[in-house]
């Protein structure tokens, strides 16, 4: 089980109190999208991801990414138990998907870049070292079901 | 690997924080080992407390090395040659494409953190890009 100092909970949920789900979550993935194009594999059926202006104007990219980090949220609301919040996500995407668990930790990153972006100095590095155990926790826990 | 387009982007991006390279530098390492403590182990012969004198001289020749690199894109085999020499038989950093990936998000953070708006997908993806590219001739003498 992972420990989060009362410090790291702070520095967690200060900085996603001010967050907006959608524009984040659209930014991020439309990200993973353009700096890591091989990761469209997975969106075949989003229509238009010719240029990174028809992927950040996609709506599906938007509404998927606004998916992705409302279900972040919910991490967030589970930090003591991870691994049971995302178990069932976690074999969907082996089982279903059949996403490699490396696209996680790219995502993850990509996050913080996001973050880092919007919050500005604000964005400490006490902050960005918290967020990035948490990305990774979180990616540990998607992957944890796969088999 | 790099467009036109790519380089183009490194360049600008570069300019706009040739002024304070000294502070992207500090703040690159210092962002770094509070994310990746295991980064800490390659330096047991610095002060690493915040604001060290140590981080910054480091973090400004870090910064550049990459100014280099930016100045010579369509050669950095060449340009990079030293320090590849360095990494591979001295410093022996672990495997660049593990130990650099940790150095560029944390490079990526502070330009975010300083240009917001102006640090756009498409520079994102450049500049990732370029330091994948210093990686691998970091990494070309390894073994």
């Amino acid at each position: 089980m992972v420990h989060w100092s009362a410090e790291e909970k702070q520095l967690i949920s200060s900085v996603w109190g001010k967050v907006n789900v959608e524009e984040c979550g659209a930014e991020a993935l439309a990200r993973l999208l353009i700096v890591y194009p091989w990761t469209q594999r997975f969106f075949d059926n989003f229509g238009n991801l010719s240029s990174p202006t028809a992927i950040v104007g996609n709506p599906k990219v938007r509404a998927h990414g606004k998916k992705v980090l409302t279900s972040f949220g919910d991490a967030i609301k589970n930090l003591e138990n991870l691994k049971a919040t995302y178990s069932k996500l976690s074999e969907l995407h082996c089982d279903k998907l059949h996403v490699d668990p490396e696209n996680f930790r790219l995502l993850g990153d990509i996050l913080i870049i996001v973050l880092a972006a919007h919050f500005g100095k604000d964005f400490t590095p006490s902050c960005q070292a918290t967020w990035q155990k948490l990305v990774g926790v979180v990616a540990h826990a998607l992957a944890h079901k796969y088999h | 690997m790099l467009t036109a387009e790519d380089k183009k982007l490194v360049q600008q991006v570069w300019e706009k924080v040739s002024g304070h390279q000294e502070d992207v530098g500090a703040e690159t390492l210092t962002r770094m080992f509070a994310a990746y403590p295991q980064t800490k182990t390659y330096f047991p012969h610095f002060d690493l407390n915040p604001g060290s004198d140590q981080v910054r001289g480091h973090g400004k020749k870090v910064v550049a090395a990459l100014t280099n690199a930016v100045k010579n894109l369509d050669n950095m085999s060449q340009a990079l040659s030293e320090l590849s020499n360095l990494h591979a038989y001295n410093l022996r950093v672990d495997p660049p494409g593990f130990s650099s990936q940790l150095l560029a998000q944390c490079l990526q953070v502070v330009l975010a953190v300083h240009l917001g708006k102006d640090y756009t997908p498409e520079t994102h993806s450049a500049v990732d890009k370029f330091m994948s590219a210093v990686a691998a001739v970091l990494a070309e003498k390894y073994r």
